[in-house]
């Protein structure tokens, strides 16, 4: 075959106005003369068909607004929910976290300690550098407080001598109040000669922390069980997508369209698919915030407490909406594995 | 160009669509394809679109065995083949120039150089005024030459045409042909597959015989099964 022997400027053919609907011309295919671009040629190309695809899959996206708005609002309301559970997670770690302060130890002095006894042991204490402040309460100031809140004032009259002991409240700075920190520092003073008995007022708080535990796990459990129902939303969107544009998809396989420069488009739907519903999500945290916002802002009044509610920090909108598109990708790479094969010319 | 060596292909469904087909057609010849429909015309143009492989024998187009060909390798071997099909295979969606320029975009081709190819095919096929149209806002005879525009933009050195003038009329017809054998006539090997066979003994050009799955000898110009005008 004589190659491109007859091939003239194809530039020409394109700007002499044809003659004739049929007359002959330079545009007459020649030997396959599609030139091999060089790399960078081939690299741009490659960037282009991919900018191309981004941008036909958002194009297809909003052309079906309102199928596109159901799969979307799904998405993000399957994302909300862990989002949202996090949110109130950790206002509810804020708040608590001021109650490390609260950390108090109790030690119960042997009874019949002597009261100068008692007092040397309270400088001592004091002087220790993970103890933050001590206060003596003796027998007879807890007898007067009891006699004063307990409404047994007479019953105490009957007894001969006072059963209270010696009681020490100690408050550990706050690097110790940790509940790793904490522990040595009664075991320390449960180990004084002269201490009956040490307790720490904190297992209400250790409780606490477990149940905020579970809260954790569970949200993460949540949120693995709704990441798996995200990308079967966006599996089967795609899926359909694949199947509504079977006939282009054949054409397109006929004329020498890769695997790869057919599914492009459709692996970027997912990708929008994922990113457009992490928005909705967090939309959807952030309203429901501003609803709660009120509400919580007078329950915290009448604590006495300035607490407001935290919302969605940057950093997790970023997380949320980077595992949206994760989500779509790998939702709509799973639907064309299993579909685009599937579809061959006839 | 188009190589056959004894090929055949049974369907599951059985029965035998070719059986035994030799067939050498050299680069920059024309040849149409003929026989009574169910005579395996479209099986034959479908092995060398790689549509379908051959139950036994081998294919070879441009030098390309398909037997060893893998199926990664397919998309690239089709960018070489322009394939006109009777019912145009266009994308309804989209325009005229989209359609013509799908060739080129999948190709990767630099978007300056798919405008001047667009536009040179569109030339040819005398439907430049109509790019920004819709197919189906087209005629048939419009759209067959949408088709041929698209099967030609990339310049490939085959070009192969399953009843390109089925549904048209006389004169239409010979003006689709025409455009064909020009193409031939600038070094392209070009197959036709057509029962018209008036049209077909007027263009003058090597005609293949099919009958029952069976070529009645295409091996040389002089066989019984040709008619060489």
């Amino acid at each position: 075959m004589a190659r491109q022997a007859t091939r003239r400027s194809p530039r020409g053919a394109a700007m002499r106005p044809s003659t004739t609907p049929l007359s002959a011309g330079d545009a007459s295919p020649a030997h396959g003369s599609i030139r091999r671009p060089r790399l960078k040629g081939r690299l741009r190309g490659y960037l282009k068909g991919h900018f191309q695809a981004l941008f036909l899959s958002l194009g297809r996206v909003s052309r079906n607004p309102l199928s596109s708005m159901m799969t979307i609002a799904v998405i993000g309301i399957a994302l909300a929910l862990p989002a949202g559970l996090h949110v109130a997670l950790k206002n509810v770690q804020g708040v608590s976290a001021g109650w490390d302060d609260a950390v108090q130890i109790s030690l119960f002095l042997n009874q019949g300690i002597e009261d100068a006894a008692a007092s040397r042991l309270v400088e001592q204490l004091s002087a220790m550098s993970t103890i933050e402040e001590v206060v003596h309460v003796t027998p007879q100031q807890a007898l007067g407080e009891f006699r004063q809140y307990s409404g047994f004032g007479e019953a105490l009259d009957v007894l001969d001598e006072n059963p209270l002991p010696n009681v020490l409240l100690i408050r550990p700075t706050r690097a110790a109040s940790e509940p790793l920190m904490v522990e040595p520092l009664l075991h320390e003073l449960r180990n004084l000669p002269a201490v009956e008995m040490a307790q720490l007022d904190m297992e209400w708080l250790k409780r606490l922390y477990a149940i905020m535990a579970i809260g954790e796990r569970g949200v993460l459990v949540l949120a693995v069980l709704l990441a798996l129902a995200v990308l079967l939303i966006v599996g089967n969107t795609i899926r359909l997508a694949i199947q509504n544009r079977r006939d282009e998809i054949e054409v397109q396989k006929l004329i020498g369209a890769t695997d790869a420069f057919i599914q492009r488009p459709f692996l970027y739907s997912g990708l929008w698919h994922g990113v457009l519903g992490a928005v909705m999500a967090w939309l959807l945290v952030t309203l429901s915030l501003w609803l709660l916002h009120g509400p919580v802002q007078r329950l915290s009044l009448l604590y006495n407490s300035n607490f407001s509610l935290g919302s969605l920090e940057p950093l997790a909108v970023l997380v949320v909406v980077a595992v949206g598109g994760l989500l779509g990708l790998l939702g709509a790479s799973l639907a064309v594995g299993r579909h685009l094969r599937d579809i061959e010319p006839t | 160009m188009i190589h056959f060596e004894n090929v055949g292909k049974r369907y599951a469904e059985g029965g035998e669509a070719l059986s035994g087909i030799n067939l050498q057609l050299d680069a920059g010849k024309m040849a149409f394809l003929t026989g009574h429909s169910g005579a395996g015309k479209s099986t034959m143009l479908k092995l060398i679109g790689l549509i379908e492989r051959a139950s036994y024998g081998q294919v070879i187009i441009n030098g390309k065995n398909f037997s060893k060909l893998g199926r990664r390798h397919i998309p690239y071997v089709r960018r070489d083949i322009g394939i006109i099909f009777q019912n145009h295979k266009l994308l309804n969606d989209r325009t005229v120039f989209d359609n013509v320029a799908l060739p080129l975009v999948i190709a990767g081709q630099p978007h300056r150089d798919i405008q001047r190819r667009v536009r040179a095919s569109l030339d040819k096929v005398g439907l430049l005024d109509k790019e920004r149209m819709l197919p189906l806002s087209l005629s048939g005879g419009e759209q067959q030459r949408v088709g041929i525009a698209r099967a030609v933009v990339n310049k490939p050195p085959l070009l192969v045409a399953d009843e390109p003038t089925g549904n048209l009329d006389p004169a239409l017809s010979a003006e689709i042909m025409n455009l064909f054998a020009e193409f031939n006539q600038v070094g392209v090997t070009v197959l036709i597959a057509s029962h018209d066979i008036d049209l077909i003994s007027r263009m003058g050009k090597r005609v293949l015989v099919l009958e029952k799955g069976r070529l009645l000898d295409g091996d040389s110009a002089d066989a019984p099964g040709e008619v060489q005008q």
